[in-house]
This record gives C-alpha cells, sequence and structure tokens, in this order.
C-alpha cells in the first residue's frame, strides 16, 4: 500500500482520532489522538493489508509550543512504511505505552521519557536509560539549563 | 526456554569494565549456580548527548560527530547521515561519487566484520583469529588514509561529495588488496568457523527466533541469521545498489537450530564475500567526474523533515531530522541498531549459563559508542 491508501484506511477505521494526515512529500505520516494509540498501534501492527511490525524508530521532538512522539512503522512483509505521530502538551506530557505491541518500545520509551520526559503509562519499567538514575532535567527538551554540578563535582 | 531455579540467586556484575562486553557495559546476572535467570544490561556510560550536541552545529559539522558513534565503522556511519540531507535537500550526486562511496562503505563493513570475528573468536578463547583480522583490517585502514589521511574517523563523506578524489592508483591496489584477501576468508573458515570447538561453544546458544528478532527491532546481521532474508540495500535501495549483483546470506542452521550464535557470526563472513564482490563491480563502474560538484555553497534544508536508513556493518541505521529552515538541525533522531539488539539480549540470554552470555553478547557484535551516542 502506498501512503494515501494508508492514511485513507486510519481515516476510514478511525474517523475523527486521526487528527491530520499528510500523505504526499518525503516523509508521510498521520497526527493521531495520543489517547487512541495504544488501539491505533495494535490495528497498524495486526491489521493483514499494513502488518506494520517492525518499529523502526520511536523518539521525541521539542517545538517549544508542543512535545510530538514519532512512531516510524515498516512493514517487514510487504515493504512499505508509514509515519505516525503524537502531540502532546509540553507541561506533564504522557500517554499509553505500546510495548506490548512492539517489544522494542521498551527501551525507546525509556529513553524518550529520559530525553524529554515523556511518561508512557503502563510501561513495565520506566527508568532512565542513558543519564544516571538521580540526573535532574530533560537534555533534549529545547529550555534544558545545563547543570553546573553532579553530585558535588563540577560538570 | 523455561528453567527450574533451585538454590539462592545471586547478583553478579559483569563490567563495564570486562574485556568481553566489547566496551563499557554493564549487565547485571541474576545467577543460580551456572545458571543466568536474568541479565540486565545498564548502558549510558559513554552518553554525550549526540542528539544535543549536534542542535547546536551546522549540517556540514554534524559529520564528524557521526563518526564517533560507531567508531569501528565510520564510513558507514557518516554515509547514513549525508545521504539523509541530500535527500531533504534534493541533491543528486554524480556516478563517481556513488561509485567511491560505495567501495568505501563496503571496504568498512569488510573492515568492521573483521572486528566482529577476530574478536568473536578472542572471546571464545581463539586467539590466532584476533591478529588475523587485524592484520587483514590495517590494509584496509592503510587505503583509508591514503584517501582522506584518518585511520578511524574519516570526515570523508560530505553533504553532495566528497572530501577528496581518490588518488591514482587506488583501484588497482584495491583489487590487489581483494586479491589477496578473498583467500584469507577460506582460511578464516579453516582455522575459525569450522573448528569443532568452537561450533559446540556457539551453535546451540543463544537462540533467536525470527518473530522475537522483529519484534525486537533487531536488524543487520543479526536478523538474518536468525533466517529472514532483509536487507536494505535490496529491499529499500540508496546509492543504486539495485544494480549490483550480490546475494544475501541468511542463517541457514548448519549445526543447529537457526537464529544462533553461530548462524549470526557466519552471516558476518559470507557477507564479507559478498562485498568483495559489491566493490569490483563499483570499480568496474568507476567513470571520471569531480567529487566537489555537487556540494551546496550553504547547506540549508527546506523546512521539512526525513527519515532514512542505510545498512550498515550493524544493522540498520536511521536518521530522523527535523528542519525548521535554517542553518542546524533543528531536531535529530538516530536510531542504533545496537541499543534496539540490547534490548533483545535479556530475553535471548535468559536460562543460559554464565560462559554462554559472553557467547551471545559477542555474537551480537555492539559498539557501546553507538548504543549510548
Amino acid at each position: 500500500m502506498n501512503a494515501q491508501e494508508i492514511a485513507a484506511l486510519l481515516t476510514e477505521k478511525f474517523g475523527g482520532r486521526i487528527i491530520e494526515s499528510k500523505s504526499d512529500g518525503i516523509n508521510p505520516y498521520s497526527i493521531v489522538d495520543p489517547a487512541a494509540i495504544l488501539e491505533i498501534s495494535r490495528f497498524l501492527c495486526s491489521d493483514e493489508r499494513l502488518a506494520l511490525d517492525h518499529l523502526e524508530l520511536l523518539g521525541g521532538a521539542d517545538y517549544k509550543d508542543r512535545i510530538e512522539v514519532v512512531y516510524v512503522l515498516y512493514s517487514m512483509k510487504h515493504h512499505h512504511r508509514y509515519t505516525v505521530k503524537c502531540r502532546l502538551p509540553r507541561e506533564n506530557p504522557s500517554l499509553q505505552t505500546v510495548e506490548s505491541v512492539w517489544k522494542v518500545a521498551n527501551w525507546h520509551e525509556r529513553e524518550a521519557f529520559d530525553m524529554f520526559g515523556i511518561v508512557f503509562e503502563g510501561h513495565s519499567d520506566l527508568r532512565r536509560i542513558l543519564c544516571p538514575d538521580d540526573w535532574e532535567g530533560y537534555p533534549l527538551r529545547k529550555d534544558y539549563k545545563y547543570p553546573t554540578s553532579y553530585r558535588d563535582m563540577p560538570v | 526456554m523455561e528453567v527450574e531455579y533451585s538454590g539462592d540467586v545471586m547478583t553478579l556484575n559483569m563490567g563495564p569494565q570486562h574485556p568481553s562486553t566489547h566496551g563499557v557495559l554493564r549487565l547485571e546476572l541474576k545467577t543460580d549456580g551456572e545458571i543466568v535467570a536474568a541479565a540486565i544490561p545498564h548502558i549510558g556510560y559513554l552518553h554525550r548527548c549526540f542528539e544535543k550536541h549536534v542542535e547546536n552545529v551546522d549540517y556540514a559539522g554534524v559529520v564528524p560527530y557521526t563518526d564517533r558513534m560507531d567508531y569501528c565503522a565510520a564510513m558507514n556511519m557518516e554515509l547514513g547521515y549525508v545521504l539523509a540531507v541530500e535527500k531533504l535537500m534534493g541533491i543528486e550526486v554524480n556516478n563517481r561519487v556513488r561509485c567511491i562511496r560505495i567501495v568505501m562503505a563496503e571496504l568498512g563493513r569488510i573492515a568492521s566484520h573483521l572486528i566482529a570475528a577476530g574478536t568473536y573468536g578472542n572471546d571464545i578463547g581463539s586467539f590466532t583469529p584476533f591478529l588475523w583480522c587485524f592484520r587483514d583490517r590495517e590494509r584496509i585502514l592503510d587505503m583509508f588514509e591514503e584517501t582522506c589521511g584518518a585511520r578511524l574517523l574519516y570526515n570523508y563523506n560530505w553533504i553532495g561529495g566528497l572530501m577528496f578524489d581518490i588518488k591514482p592508483g587506488f583501484e588497482d591496489k584495491l583489487i590487489e588488496f581483494l586479491d589477496y584477501f578473498e583467500p584469507q576468508v577460506d582460511n578464516l573458515n579453516r582455522l575459525l568457523s569450522d573448528n569443532w570447538i568452537f561450533i559446540k561453544r556457539t551453535a546451540e546458544v543463544g537462540i533467536l527466533s525470527p518473530e522475537t528478532a522483529i519484534s525486537y527491532g533487531v536488524t543487520g546481521p543479526n536478523l538474518r541469521g536468525s533466517g529472514v532474508k532483509f536487507d536494505v540495500r535490496r529491499d529499500e535501495p540508496y546509492l543504486g545498489y539495485d544494480e549490483f549483483d550480490f546475494e544475501i546470506p541468511v542463517g541457514q542452521g548448519e549445526y543447529g537450530p537457526v537464529g544462533s550464535c553461530w548462524d549470526r557470526y557466519m552471516v558476518r563472513i559470507r557477507e564479507v564475500k559478498e562485498s568483495c564482490k559489491i566493490i569490483r563491480q563499483a570499480v568496474a563502474k568507476l567513470t571520471p567526474g569531480d567529487v566537489h560538484e555537487s556540494i551546496p555553497k550553504r547547506i540549508k534544508p527546506p523546512a521539512g523533515e526525513i527519515y532514512m536508513r542505510t545498512e550498515c556493518p550493524r544493522g540498520e541505521l536511521g536518521y530522523y531530522i527535523v528542519s525548521d529552515g535554517g542553518l542546524k538541525p533543528y531536531r535529530l533522531k538516530v536510531k542504533s541498531p545496537c541499543f534496539t539488539v540490547m534490548s533483545a539480549f535479556e530475553e535471548v540470554s535468559r536460562g543460559a549459563m554464565i560462559s554462554d552470555v559472553i557467547a551471545i553478547l559477542g555474537s551480537f557484535d555492539i559498539v557501546l559508542g553507538e548504543i549510548d551516542r
């Protein structure tokens, strides 16, 4: 399926929960309702026509007025790809985990939590992964203040 | 694998400073006697927040940073990045740049797989293959040095072109090297791959099923070792790889179940031979041209975003770049193949012996610089 067909299928199935689709351009994507991400993910992975079984990338991005979570998906069976995004507020961003759909999401979500402070509800082990456990702040946020010391050591 | 545990569970830290973890990785082993009930990886010791750094340098300045992710295959790291930016800007490179890039990428793949095979033999207890592999890798590094002056971190692929053209006579040296090197692969097979002790240590250990591999986002030789015939070079071609004739080796399970450590190791050895084939074809396709022809005066991609992936020695390396139309990347996210394979480690190593943990980890061929970024 090409991007237009995937976007049309998603709109047909989920209606208003697909907020916006941009199916032309070099990286076609759909912006979906964060509250429905788990349901949509299950459909994307298990539907025979889509079979997007390979989660290539899950990451956050800070746009100053919002935080986005990006899911880049690929189908090993049909060799097509699609990108799904969720927009979250900058204050206490949270959405459901998709760990049950793609196992690799476990570590990717930990990284997004570590770097952006996005809380994935229902995650089995939501700890920092790259930074130390007692690190303060979320480094990839645009307003991140560089610390001057860590455990009384100047950095 | 279901294992019954009897005695007391002991926690054993393997690493961060351990010769067989291939870098600063800590494995928290919960052991019951010799059996590993759980192996929890702790990463981040090499974290330098690459993704934050690159938001503060211009697009061309990011290339040296990408080198420092997977320092064993720096050529392939920078290639993925420059291809992503070129696609975002709509730059087309000429045939000469394309062919030289393919030659360098495949040489980088051979050099990287030689490290993988050599150190893997070393982990299992065989020292000679390590020396043989590093001897041959030296010759590849010599060729890189002759071309761009650096032996490890090259900054050779530039956005829109290359740093330098290859030196006159480089093609002859390359063919001479391949003529020397291809029989060496067979020697390595005689010494290590078909060695019965080596097979016994690896062939029935660390089974990774295709379904588990795909769910954990495992890519590259580790995925192909599980019998999944998937290679970005063939299935989503870039740089015109589709014009080249090469096989995609997959794990066949000659000495045990498919997806074992031996299969993953053997896929790499077979890939080395395919890379030699690709290099020979790329040299034949070389045409005269200017390698600086398409380098833009000012690198300022239009606002937008792109996800581009390439086949690195360790799997699919993806760059997700968001541009706001400025001179610096607004957001750059790297999908690291070692990061995803490491997330599967806990499941693969459950129930293994402590010595097998080393065998499994070595067969994944991880580089911590890329996991931690």
